[in-house]
């Protein structure tokens, strides 16, 4: 049996969650919505994250643009993203919401731009 | 004559300049990567009165007359100094008694100006003083400066002469022949010279040693310093304040900085000579608690929260309690040693007094330069300009405008400045501009810094350093 | 040097300032600028790259430099707002209202109708901790940190630990832990954590870097970069325990222990929290003198910055307003309570909404939040799990409120 302390993060309201689960059966007490046990339950089962990072940019007013999945995805599969977005590189212009790389690991979440940075040419 | 400066602090940098007005070869030799950066760069930044030396020292020689030099000597070469004149604070009848000692010791000394104030007059004057006391001794010509600006302004002027500066450079040995020096072997070369001064601050027992000189032993006394935001406290006193002194010294201070913060401190605590401890300038919880409950007592207003900077300083300490300057045994070797509190009033006294003592005990007649530049031009801080001059000097150089460290005002065309003049690492700059001084402490401004400096030396941002060769700051990028 | 009149000045190009900036335009004022002192505008969410911004101003949950980047467009929507950047104000002249400004391009003088101040806060520095030890290269405040990460491609260092557990300092943990930085512990003082439960979970518990609680840094050592870091437990009194001390070998230190309003430029003249150095203001934004108005974390320290703004955009209505026809109404104190620790704003004007802010004072598990207007009840409401760490914002619509003075309590 397993049981977590969580705060729901599905709106402000933040409702404290007890998730339990027993013999495969999860349970969830404390939301104030079904938001709640859907939370509760993904929480414990497959915990999903947004991953915020950045890319490196060449010849750009700035040397990095900060990036995010497009949704969440398997906290699992976080460090393995992490070395595709380390060996990654892109070029300026960047536009907010530009996709960088579609269908990241298969998780149906895109790496998308979450700045603009303007294109330099040095001399 | 070629002579060489060991030490780069307040003293060695004055000697030098003071030898730079003749026609000698002078070169300076720093193990440090920066001038003014060992017991120069951490003490209280006064200029003392000079009613505390007992009669019959060496300090006593040379305090009062090193206060009164340093009026020219900040004119001359730049620096800030403020006359704001000190108060030893008498709180028990005892304490009004020693005042009383100090104010005939001061009148020995040809102390200028000094009064007793009873309780009235000095809480008028300040009015954050604890009510509980009862008399003063107030010393105008005391003042406050800064005390590493003074090596950094001094080395400036002295090399503008013909002085050269070797920096990152360590006497390892000192070879004498028939009791004369003869020539001084460093980490990086040897200098054949005719003559030496030792000013070698926590070292110049050892250096001395080197050359089989007459030195006294020296050891660490560590004074710990909490420097108060002026954003906050700018203004609190605008004297410096004394506790009745002690078989101890001086005592913990609480003194306005130039800068126009709240400096408290320092304690003193005797360190064994040991070279570790000859280079430990870390803080203690002991002596933060000491200066916290000294500085309350003093002025019971104070507020520690507004601390943005702690740190700790090293005083090379004799038995003697002295200076020990002058000639020794050995022909051409001159000590500047033993330079603990007045040692940074002392310090242009004994520059001029070296020249005598050089030119009588080797027979030599120093001959003045006829093109001596005494002046040294500092780096212009826009900021302080009246508004219509600054809008002109940004019409001439538009980086005059552009502010880089916000709490301090300090324009890229400083920091340019700064690099121009020598500066380095982080600290070059700091020191040079006072940038990163100010209440945020280079939170805002020190990645601008850096990115300056890197540009200005053509490296990358991640080899800037601190102060020394190994402080780095960054390390490595985030991607590649 | 040139003089220029001008009807709104804001000075912050941050999210507070943006939202003035669009709340006076809004009015219909001839003329909004902006001045910002760094190279662009967007303040500091311009190195925010985590998510959790706008859940409430634009229901959508944006990273820092998205919700920067909405502002902005919308603030482009406004012809009537010039948004200026490396600006530095130098002085202000209160009697004759006029603010020094230097720039690249040289001197200019504001003479504006109304201001806005939107300078945000600094980070409380390694000296105002005061923690013994040596000072070697290797110590950041978080913001430092964060900004040499995410906006200059740089790394701090190897081999970590934090100190504050506030959410930027979680928010810290989990990005160098991401770019391969070892995060060996987040220290924090009191006996909870300071940041959002979500952020605990997902910057901490998610990496396994352990949370020390009730402990602080008793001493940093290293010659010239930082070799070791010493924390130990603390008593009741917040006093370390000796005997409980705890050795990290590590090559940097991450301090996230506190933000401070920057509030100095004013402080000869505006009146300003003695305590927390926050520009005191009403419910309108305005300041102790009324042609000037602040808003954003200049005047409390703020959780989100969709309040900031919001914030901003109050400020910036009714700075406008006063410049349109000198609308200045009554005012009203409003009145720390028992348990309330930080409370904003301080006063209310009548005609305008009180969107109040406040921290309790200690964790209070269960509480009624109460304001009271004379004999009148605006507000009575239990609240659960309350923290001092998390901010406590209750909006009371102007129609419910009468005149004099208020007072917000907590009740056990």
């Amino acid at each position: 049996m397993r049981v977590e302390e969580m705060v729901c993060i599905m709106c402000p309201l933040g409702c404290h969650l007890t998730v339990k689960e027993e013999n495969g059966e999860i349970f969830v007490a404390g939301n104030k919505c079904p938001r709640g046990i859907e939370y509760g339950r993904q929480e414990l089962t497959e915990p999903l994250r947004i991953l915020t990072s950045s890319v490196l940019v060449e010849r750009g007013d700035l040397p990095l643009v900060s990036v995010k999945t497009s949704k969440p995805v398997p906290r699992k599969l976080i460090m393995q993203i992490m070395e595709i977005l380390k060996s990654t590189k892109i070029e300026a212009p960047v536009k907010v919401g530009d996709v960088i790389i579609k269908n990241i690991l298969d998780t149906g979440a895109d790496i998308i731009a979450t700045r603009n940075v303007e294109r330099i040419d040095v001399a | 004559m070629k002579i060489a400066v060991i030490g780069a602090g307040a003293v060695g940098s004055l000697i030098a300049r003071e030898l730079s007005r003749y026609d000698v070869e002078v070169i300076i030799i720093e193990k440090n990567t920066d001038v003014g950066m060992g017991v120069t760069k951490a003490n209280s930044a006064i200029v003392h009165a000079g009613y505390d030396d007992e009669p019959g020292t060496v300090r006593s020689k040379f305090c009062v007359p090193g206060n009164a030099l340093y009026t020219e000597l900040a004119k001359d070469l730049q620096f800030d100094l403020k006359r704001i004149g000190s108060l030893v604070l008498a709180f028990r009848d005892e304490e009004v008694r020693v005042l009383e000692e100090l104010y005939k010791r001061g009148e020995n000394n040809n102390v200028p100006g000094l009064e007793i104030w009873d309780r009235d007059k000095i809480l008028s004057y300040e009015p954050n003083i604890n009510p509980e006391v009862i008399a003063a001794l107030w010393a105008p010509t005391a003042g406050i400066t800064e005390p590493w600006m003074v090596a950094i302004a001094a080395v400036e002027n002295a090399m503008d002469n013909g002085a050269q500066l070797y920096l990152e450079t360590e006497v390892i040995e000192i070879v004498t022949i028939d009791g004369r020096v003869r020539k001084v072997v460093t980490n990086k070369g040897e200098f054949e010279v005719d003559a030496v001064v030792n000013a070698a601050g926590m070292y110049a027992d050892e250096i001395a040693k080197m050359a089989g000189a007459d030195y006294v032993p020296l050891h660490p006394r560590k004074g710990e310093y909490i420097l108060l935001d002026k954003q906050e406290f700018s203004g609190f006193v605008k004297s410096i304040l004394f506790p009745t002194p002690s078989l101890l010294g001086k005592g913990t201070l609480v003194t306005p900085t130039v800068d126009g913060g709240i400096l408290v401190g320092p304690t003193a605590v005797d360190m064994p000579p040991e070279r570790e401890f000859r280079e430990d300038t870390s803080t203690t919880f002991e002596g933060f608690e000491a200066l916290m409950s000294k500085a309350l007592k003093m002025t019971p207003l104070i507020d520690f929260r507004a601390s943005i900077k702690t740190f700790a300083g090293l005083r090379p300490e004799s038995p003697q309690k002295d200076f020990l300057v002058g000639k020794t045994n050995i022909f051409g070797f001159f000590n500047a040693m033993a330079m603990r509190s007045p040692g940074l009033t002392a310090a242009p006294a004994i520059a001029k007094f070296m020249i005598e003592e050089i030119q009588e005990s080797m027979g030599e007649t120093l001959r003045p330069k006829l093109d001596f530049k005494p002046v040294r031009e500092k780096i212009k801080k826009y900021a302080d300009l009246p508004p219509t001059i600054w809008d002109e000097e940004i019409k001439r150089d538009p980086l005059a405008g552009k502010m880089i460290c916000f709490c301090n005002k300090v324009t890229e065309r400083e920091i340019l400045e700064a690099i121009k003049k020598g500066a380095r690492t982080i600290d070059g700059v700091k020191f040079r501009t006072r940038a990163m001084f100010g209440s945020c402490q280079g939170g805002f401004c020190m990645h601008r810094i850096m990115k300056i400096l890197a540009r200005e030396l053509g490296v990358d941002m991640a080899d800037i350093k601190l102060r020394s060769d190994k402080s780095f700051i960054l390390m490595g990028q985030v991607r590649k | 040097m040139i003089e220029k009149n001008v009807d709104v000045l804001v000075i912050g190009a941050g999210a507070a300032g943006l939202g003035a900036a669009i709340g006076a335009a809004r009015e219909g004022v001839s003329e909004v600028v902006i001045v910002e002192r760094d190279e662009r505008s967007g303040g500091i969410l311009n190195q925010c790259i985590h998510n959790g911004f706008g859940l409430h101003y634009f229901r959508e949950e944006l990273s820092g430099p998205e919700y920067a980047e909405r502002v902005k467009k919308i603030v482009q929507q406004y012809p009537n707002i010039n948004v200026k950047v490396e600006q530095y104000v130098h002085q202000i002249d209160y009697r004759r209202k006029e603010v020094v400004v230097a720039s690249t391009e040289g001197i200019t003088v504001y003479k504006p109708k109304s201001l806005v101040v939107a300078t945000g806060a600094r980070e409380r520095p390694m000296g105002g901790i005061l923690v013994p030890g040596t000072r070697p290269a290797g110590v950041f405040t978080a913001g430092v940190a964060q900004r040499f990460v995410n906006l200059e491609n740089r790394l701090p260092g190897k081999r970590a630990i934090i100190v504050g557990s506030g959410d930027i300092g979680l928010i810290m943990a989990r990005r160098l832990t991401l770019e391969g930085v070892e995060v060996v512990a987040v220290v924090e003082r009191m006996p909870y954590p300071g940041g959002l439960e979500r952020n605990i979970r997902q910057c901490l518990k998610d990496f396994n870097i352990p949370l020390y609680l009730s402990h602080t840094v008793v001493g940093i050592y290293g010659k010239e970069r930082l070799e070791e870091v010493i924390i130990a437990q603390l008593d009741e009194s917040y006093k370390p325990i000796p005997g409980t001390e705890k050795k990290f070998k590590v090559d940097t230190l991450v301090l996230s222990v506190g933000l401070i309003p920057q509030s100095t430029l004013f402080k000869d003249f505006l009146k300003i929290d003695p305590w927390t150095k926050g520009i005191v203001t009403s419910s309108s934004g305005r300041s102790s003198l009324n042609w000037i108005f602040a808003a954003g974390n200049c005047t409390v320290i703020y959780d989100l910055v969709d309040w900031v703004t919001e914030e901003g955009s109050v400020a910036g209505k009714f700075a406008a307003m006063y410049v349109r026809n000198n609308w200045e109404p009554a005012k009203f104190f409003v009145e720390k309570g028992q348990n309330v620790g930080i409370l904003f704003p301080s006063w209310y004007e009548e005609g305008t909404n009180l969107n109040l802010y406040l921290r309790v004072k200690k964790p209070i598990a269960e509480g009624t939040i109460r304001i009271k207007q004379r004999n009148n009840l605006l507000y009575s409401k239990k609240h659960l799990n309350m923290l001092p760490s998390e901010m406590i914002s209750i909006k009371i619509p102007e129609s419910k409120i009468g005149s004099g003075d208020i007072i917000v309590e907590v009740l056990e």
